[in-house]
């Protein structure tokens, strides 16, 4: 489906992700109630919430690391992982997936570089097998990430050589070198020792301030609070609340989200 | 010296043998890389299957391979060698014996290969999947690597077993460097100089299989977590 | 080639098949049971500081048979042994000998795993409540590790069992050598060694289903 045919649907062209009503179930327990959420490109989405609220698992679905049950993701006008044919809802064939995946950047919570790459082959990696390029032009581009969050000196460390916080800058760049319109993270700091979560919060920031289209899952409330420009608070599996940060975290207007913000008193100013 | 190589010496009858004895250790060195070659381009494939493959397809390579493992290598090796010659198909013994061999060793390096690819975390395949890589893509630049380092332990294992079972295909006729040897004795019977030579031979063998399976064990032990 | 089935031939073999069952399961226990004392013995050696002595050719023991052809060995044992004079094994006998031989190698790595994988916290509780060095290897490292082990033994029980087809090599009327028998005699080929392999599988499974039912029972957490 082309952006215009996306535009005469009701979506601005200028969205960069847009879901509506995305239901998720695993077995008999539904876990994403119908999430609706659009995100303009350069704005900077932080989904809030308590484990389990969905939050992890819309992240997946929006990359197709997760089946959905129902509704439809568009990411740049382009429907995700299904489509319809006839009134019937068919998945997309493996290739249009892997494809569509390319251009959606995600970070994981646990990093999941590849042990058996270097911190730079870990980057060349996509570029030079999804994306084409040469091992040249592919290898500067890596050079160039690996500089931009500060470790050109680790490039041919292996991934067990590395902090965790170092393993996690590299991931990002890993994903953001793909050039995608969107980058997901996925509770990037969770796994972290304390003392070096700042370092990958600030390649984050660095990121965000350049315009990159983030939607990122974190239990960093402060961090949220500085970078975000959004924040929707979840709630068993449905978008309780949204709004700019300095809203949604110092007015909630829900029970549910101020006794959530609560466990963070005191993070929060 | 020279009564070293007088009629009745060991070291007299192993020349005369030479001829027969270098041709059956000719015969067991083919034999086993044959058997290698197949066990590890089907069983990889296998292997694949019986990970990723549908279901009916997984649940008949499953059947086999545990059908296959479960019954001793000399069986399969006298069914394949009788059957073939039953149903009119005219084989060899060497490649009866070598199919029948190397079909066992398809089911091992099938099995190795399916608990290294099931044993990488879930969370790799993920992250080759965001950066767009397709299914062989993942396959080939980010879980094989991985399921190489975990998988060899086991299939060098499986390689010593290997050349250790060739001794079996003397049972159905082919003259390998056993039967040579046992030719060899029930012309000089010297039973425990021939055999214990015998032996000699196939542990070099069998250890150096196992060196250089260590060897390549630690070039590929920068691959951790 | 037109192929008949007739599996009368096999039940008319009940007898000699169920005798090569018998015979295969016996010399197969055997050699676990005595394989494992040899094995246990050879991995407390090589545990032992005060044996260094014996570490080199307890070491080669091991090596030697695991990284021989077992039907070498049978061969070896069947024809050399006399040869040099060690007379009074019949097949039987010699076949035995050798997979016990077999069986202990292996059995010693085993047990040498077994040995080492016993976490420290159980001998350290033993000699807190004041255990002596040799009580607390009899109450509670072989008590452990033989648990730890068990599956391993299992393992090795229906390897063992399908080694015994090497038998047949030296006339030894087990499952194998019946089968052969069969062959030979029928010519119904399929009829033959159908019958066996699933004798064998059925067998297998049987020992495996028992046998991990017990290691339930004596299951350790580490």
């Amino acid at each position: 489906m082309s952006t215009t045919a996306a535009s005469a649907n009701g979506h601005d062209g200028s969205l960069v992700l847009s879901a509506r009503d995305i239901h998720k179930r695993f077995g008999d327990v539904e876990v994403l109630k119908g999430i609706d959420i659009d995100v303009a490109k350069g704005e900077v989405v932080a989904l809030i919430g308590a484990s389990g609220s969905g939050k992890t698992t819309f992240l997946r679905c929006v990359n197709m690391l997760e089946e959905y049950q129902a509704g439809t993701i568009r990411v740049g006008g382009e429907p995700i992982g299904y489509h319809e044919e006839g009134g019937r809802r068919l998945r997309l064939p493996e290739a249009t997936v892997v494809r569509q995946r390319a251009d959606i950047g995600m970070v994981f919570q646990s990093f999941n570089l590849f042990p058996h790459l270097t911190a730079r082959a870990n980057i060349m990696l996509g570029l030079t097998k999804v994306r084409g390029k040469s091992k040249a032009e592919a290898g500067a581009i890596a050079d160039r990430w690996l500089e931009r969050v500060g470790l050109s000196d680790r490039k041919d460390h292996y991934p067990y050589q590395l902090s965790g916080g170092q393993q996690q800058r590299v991931a990002i760049a890993r994903a953001v070198s793909m050039d995608p319109r969107l980058v997901l993270f996925d509770e990037v700091t969770s796994a972290l020792d304390p003392e070096l979560v700042g370092e990958v919060l600030t390649v984050m920031q660095d990121l965000a301030k350049s315009g990159m289209t983030m939607l990122v899952v974190s239990h960093e409330m402060l961090f949220v609070s500085s970078i975000a420009t959004r924040v929707v608070f979840m709630d068993g599996g449905r978008i309780a609340e949204q709004g700019p940060p300095s809203e949604i975290l110092k007015n909630p207007k829900s029970e549910r989200l101020r006794s959530f913000l609560g466990r963070f008193h005191g993070v929060l100013r | 010296m020279m009564t070293l190589f007088q009629p009745g010496h060991f070291f007299y009858e192993v020349w005369i043998a030479r001829g027969v004895l270098l041709s059956g250790l000719a015969i067991t060195v083919a034999s086993a890389a044959s058997i290698i070659a197949i066990g590890l381009s089907v069983g990889i494939l296998g292997g694949l299957c019986l990970t990723y493959a549908a279901r009916p397809i997984r649940w008949v390579m499953r059947a086999y391979v545990d059908v296959v493992r479960g019954t001793p290598v000399l069986v399969l090796i006298f069914f394949v060698f009788y059957g073939t010659a039953i149903i009119g198909i005219d084989v060899s013994p060497f490649v009866a014996g070598v199919l029948a061999i190397g079909g066992f060793c398809v089911a091992h390096t099938a099995e190795t290969v399916r608990g290294a690819l099931e044993s990488i975390p879930q969370a790799q395949s993920d992250a080759a999947k965001a950066i767009g890589l397709g299914f062989w893509g993942r396959l080939v630049h980010a879980l094989g690597p991985q399921a190489v380092r975990r998988a060899l332990p086991p299939w060098i294992n499986t390689a010593v077993e290997m050349v250790k079972g060739t001794t079996l295909l003397s049972l159905i006729g082919v003259v390998d460097l056993l039967l040579a040897a046992q030719q060899a004795v029930s012309r000089s019977f010297m039973a425990m100089e021939f055999y214990g030579a015998c032996l000699v031979v196939y542990v070099v063998i069998c250890l150096g299989i196992s060196q250089l399976g260590a060897l390549v064990e630690r070039r590929l032990a920068y691959i951790r977590y | 080639m037109q192929y008949f089935f007739n599996w009368d031939v096999v039940w008319r073999a009940t007898d000699k098949l169920a005798y090569g069952l018998v015979l295969g399961l016996g010399m197969a226990t055997f050699a676990l049971v005595v394989g494992s004392v040899i094995g246990l013995a050879s991995a407390l050696v090589l545990t032992s500081p005060k044996l260094k002595a014996l570490h080199r050719p307890v070491r080669w023991y091991v090596e030697i048979i695991r990284n021989s052809p077992l039907l070498v060995l049978v061969f070896f044992v069947y024809f050399g042994l006399p040869q040099a004079g060690i007379r009074g094994l019949d097949n039987i006998g010699s076949f035995v000998l050798t997979l016990t031989l077999y069986a202990g190698a292996y059995m010693t790595e085993v047990f040498r795993g077994g040995l080492a994988s016993i976490p420290a916290r159980y001998i350290e509780s033993g000699m807190a409540i004041g255990l002596s060095g040799r009580q607390c290897f009899f109450f509670v490292t072989l008590p452990v590790m033989f648990r730890i082990v068990l599956p391993s033994l299992t393992n090795n029980l229906i390897s063992l069992f399908k080694d015994t087809a090497l038998a047949s090599a030296i006339a030894v009327p087990e499952l194998t050598h019946t089968a052969r028998w069969i062959n030979v005699q029928t010519f119904q080929v399929v009829e033959a060694w159908t019958s066996v392999t699933v004798l064998y599988l059925v067998v297998s499974y049987l020992i495996a289903f028992v046998l991990r039912r017990v290691e339930r029972r004596y299951a350790v957490i580490r």
